[in-house]
């Protein structure tokens, strides 16, 4: 019961905070001077083409660009009747990209999903790997297998994530037969799901959700060993051990669980830092994410394109953290129980 | 009759060092009490960890035997594999550890950390476990067993975490029980109460138990025989009965001598000087208001401290005693202007004997200035309360910096000057407070706040985390300190015994009410409130001849609706401090 109440009540908030966060998207956006549109405006008059000039000033009309920031902004979210009634977010209009001339749901497409698919392939590889390395490098703290440990983590710290990209891509694909750059075959582009299309994502998988993965596990790997080192010095493990426990059982009924909390707290983290981290993996190992796209929109000031994506990227953030505290209060009785009546 | 545990040349170190432990020899009996005694640092504990083999991972055995079972069946457990030692350890041998806030994992409820005890000796089912578990904390005094079965550690006192760690210490039935101070953490009413349970469940159960203390009252009243260490070294081995009468070894004398002892001589003390007040406490309350987690729950309002009125003379001691959450604390938080009493409630301190009072919650920023410097704080632990970046030199000269106070050269000399005060020497000045044990960190903290030539010190407990032989070194300094500058004392403790000795006037405090206050050899000898004569019985005396008066705790310590009608308070209806005789304020109705 408390649970579910935390949970509406979380959702909430949630929403409260993208509502807050699309106001600032949309403000930074608009903070250098100049739009997409007035940029190319100025451009034309320059070389004298009168046409081209009617059109962008077409477009600045139909797109609502000509009035006040606060009214472009609503009608961005679609809180507020533009030229063609409501038609923003809300409504399921992403709007328009002026630099590849196309609606923005048709450019971001697939990668929506393909962003989300490699990212939670490259969370769960991180916890996986994580997980039993940074225990059993603290439970085995000063010997070499925690020296083994760290000094892979370190290594997977230090590598920079493109270099290991091809490094993989070379030997995956002469070893493996691994296929190089994609997410899938090019025949199953464009193409509805199905089974063979699906086995090609995963085997296109295997490379970048390493490539991703690494630098963030043997971070968390090096975290959740110093937490272990300290909930390991605590008294209520001697107690377990006095009790006659043994020691692989007693480590993951008891320090483990408490050791657990930071990390769950990070998935919240995770998530971002991954998606703009693995801007460049994407562009060198071909990924059809988001990022590359992200990268594009930025620099050309396509205003509804990056808006959008960075609203993309803002929502799963927050569902991250979302998740995260709703596990950690899951986890945590401290959490749920603070301040019942004793 | 061969012994239950027989512990022979014993020796255990860390590393390459020197052994903490030497050549240990013991035996406990079955059924019977064996006392390890020892300050911190004798090896004591690390010995007792040695029988069950949970010593930290640098330690290892390095010699010696020790013998467990009965009859046929003998096991050594300091070769035993690892595997078998499983079965031995909250088995057969189980442990109560001194910490119980954090003996429990905060994140299991009790009855499944409990429960866990029979899973794995007895493959017990979880149905099995929970009827078994549910009468051993009946047994242990739990209200309510099935409630306390799904509490988390969080929600229970220390106390009532004592008790769990003894239910799953026990539920197992052992056969040798060791239990680490399993008391020093606890308040002295709750210390007598556990101490007697223990007791009772050994005579129950007829296991024997090893209990590891530094506190000879204690010793006196549960144990049959005693080891008294030192150094890792067994100073003095033989029956209670013998070595408290006569104790043989210098070393145990020293011990007896450093115990301070609640003095019951018919005497009658000096009320407090009603004039020249340098600290003054007139009708201070404090309530703090827990908001409720819920919007429609009405705020939860506490109150710390409620109606006090205290005085304190120049070059007086005036000490205030309690359990925790008594309000002690709160009350002398706000003496030293740290809190804000509720409205009506005033503090007056005057600096000299000439001076105007000053309120000590309106003052102007000149005022306060002086009244930092005139009024400083000794804490209770000395390990945490000097910062281990600091050289002492600048933990001592930074108070002299903050008020622009000489030139750095006379600010050295100054801290010199102190540190030979406080029994210290002065080429101690460029070294590190890790450099420094319990006592002289203590001694630290003294210098430290004596660096402004205060006339007021509050002392929050501080000798509660120190040796019994320390703790008489850092009183004797704090008397000399008063005898010689004048100082006057502001003592909050929770020990009777400490409190006799450097007290003029003393104040029982319970739920934030004072509810008696004399001098100390009045309150001691003649006792009126039930509070306090559950505070003065739960004190273990080291005389085997008088043991702990159980039922007069129980009485005093329980509730205020536990008490006679004429002590009886409630939140509406507070009887008022009543002089008994001069200078003897009781809280009753008349």
């Amino acid at each position: 019961m408390i649970m579910l109440r935390y949970a509406v009540y979380r959702f909430f908030t949630m929403l409260l905070t993208l509502v807050v966060v699309s106001v600032m998207i949309f403000v930074i956006i608009n903070l250098p001077p100049g739009d997409y549109l007035s940029n190319q405006i100025a451009e034309l008059q320059a070389s004298g083409q009168s046409a081209g000039v009617a059109k962008a000033e077409f477009l600045r009309k139909e797109y609502a660009l000509d009035r006040p920031m606060w009214q472009q902004y609503l009608i961005w979210m679609g809180f507020f009747p533009g030229p063609h009634g409501f038609e923003g977010l809300l409504q399921g209009n992403y709007g328009w990209s002026f630099e590849f001339d196309r609606p923005v749901a048709e450019i971001v497409g697939d990668t929506l999903w393909l962003t989300v698919v490699v990212n939670l392939a490259a969370i769960l590889f991180v916890y996986a790997v994580a997980l039993p390395l940074g225990v059993m490098a603290a439970a085995k703290s000063r010997t070499w297998v925690d020296y083994t440990t760290a000094f892979v983590g370190y290594l997977g710290l230090a590598t920079p994530n493109f270099l290991l990209a091809l490094i993989l891509f070379y030997y995956g694909h002469r070893y493996f037969n691994l296929p190089i750059g994609g997410l899938m075959d090019p025949v199953y582009e464009g193409q509805p799901m199905s089974w063979d299309k699906m086995k090609s994502i995963l085997v296109h998988l295997i490379v970048p959700t390493f490539v991703i993965g690494t630098s963030g596990a043997s971070a968390m790997m090096q975290r959740l060993r110093a937490n272990m080192l300290d909930e390991l010095g605590k008294p209520y493990v001697e107690t377990a051990i006095a009790k006659g426990m043994a020691p692989s059982r007693m480590l993951t009924k008891y320090p483990l669980r408490v050791a657990f909390n930071p990390f769950v707290a990070d998935i919240g983290n995770l998530l971002p830092s991954m998606v703009s981290g693995s801007v460049l993996v994407s562009v060198v190992l071909g990924l059809q994410t988001i990022g590359p796209t992200l990268l594009t929109a930025l620099k050309t000031q396509d205003q509804f394109l990056s808006a959008f994506i960075l609203m993309f990227v803002a929502l799963l953030t927050l569902i991250g953290t979302m998740i995260s505290d709703i596990l950690l209060v899951m986890l945590d009785p401290r959490i749920r129980y603070e301040g019942r009546e004793a | 009759m061969t012994a239950l545990l027989s512990v022979r040349d014993l020796s255990v170190g860390f590393g390459d060092g020197e052994s903490v432990v030497k050549d240990v020899n013991f035996d406990v009996e079955a059924g019977q009490t064996l006392a390890l005694v020892g300050e911190s640092g004798s090896g004591k504990t690390i010995s007792c960890r040695a029988v069950l083999r949970i010593l930290p991972r640098a330690a290892q055995i390095r010699s010696g035997t020790m013998t467990f079972g009965t009859g046929q069946n003998r096991l050594d457990l300091a070769t035993l594999g690892e595997r078998r030692m499983r079965d031995i350890r909250g088995n057969r041998i189980s442990m109560i550890f001194q910490e119980p806030m954090r003996s429990l994992s905060p994140l299991h409820k009790i009855g499944n950390q409990v429960s866990e005890v029979l899973w794995l000796h007895r493959g017990a089912s979880e149905s099995e476990a929970r009827k078994e578990v549910l009468k051993q904390f009946e047994r242990v005094g739990f209200p309510d067993p099935a409630r306390a079965y799904d509490s988390y550690p969080f929600e229970m006192s220390g106390g009532m975490r004592q008790r769990a760690m003894i239910a799953m210490a026990m539920v197992a039935k052992p056969d040798l029980l060791i239990a680490d101070e399993p008391t020093t953490a606890l308040d002295v009413t709750t210390q007598a109460q556990v101490l007697g349970l223990i007791k009772d469940l050994q005579q129950e159960t007829g296991m024997a138990l090893i209990l590891v203390t530094h506190d000879l009252g204690v010793v006196a009243n549960m144990a049959e025989q005693v080891v008294v260490m030192h150094k890792g070294r067994v100073m003095e081995a033989g029956s209670a009965q013998l070595i408290l009468t006569e104790p043989a070894h210098p070393y145990t004398r020293q011990l007896f001598e450093a115990a301070p002892e609640i003095p019951d001589e018919d005497a009658v003390g000096i009320p407090m000087p009603d004039e020249d007040l340098i600290l003054e406490m007139k009708g201070v309350s404090k309530t703090y208001t827990m908001r409720a987690g819920r919007g429609w729950k009405a705020d939860k309002l506490i109150h710390a401290c409620r109606g006090i009125d205290l005085k304190l003379a120049r070059g007086k001691t005036l000490a205030v005693v309690g359990e925790s959450g008594s309000g002690k604390t709160t009350a002398a938080r706000i003496a030293l202007g740290a809190e804000l009493p509720d409205p009506g409630g005033e503090v007056l301190f005057r600096a000299t004997s000439q001076d105007d009072p000053i309120l000590v919650h309106q003052m102007t920023r000149a005022e306060r200035t002086l009244f930092q410097r005139k009024a400083q704080m000794v804490f209770q632990d000395p390990y945490s309360s000097l910062s281990p970046r600091m050289r002492i030199q600048d933990a001592l000269t930074e108070p002299l910096e903050i008020h622009r106070i000489g030139t750095p050269a006379e600010q050295r000399d100054k801290a010199a000057e102190m540190l030979k005060r406080v029994g210290l020497n002065a080429d101690m000045l460029k070294r590190y407070p890790h450099a420094f044990s319990g006592g002289q960190r203590q001694r630290l903290s003294i210098a430290r706040a004596m660096m402004l030539d205060p006339t007021l010190i509050i002392c929050d407990e501080p000798t509660s985390a120190l040796d019994v032989s320390v703790q008489e070194q850092i009183l004797t300094l704090l008397e000399d300190l008063q005898d010689s500058l004048n100082l006057s004392y502001f003592f909050i403790s929770h020990d009777l015994a400490v409190v006799a000795r450097i007290a003029d006037e003393v104040a029982v405090m319970r739920q934030g009410l004072v509810v008696e206050q004399a001098p100390p050899e009045t309150l001691f000898y003649n006792p009126r409130h039930p509070y306090t004569k559950a505070l003065i019985a739960a004190q273990p005396e080291p005389d085997i001849n008088r043991p702990i008066d159980l039922k007069l705790v129980a009485l005093g310590a329980g509730s205020p609706d536990s008490w006679d009608d004429a002590f009886r308070f409630s939140d509406s209806v507070i009887p008022s401090l009543v002089e008994m005789e001069p200078g003897h304020k009781v809280r009753c109705h008349v």
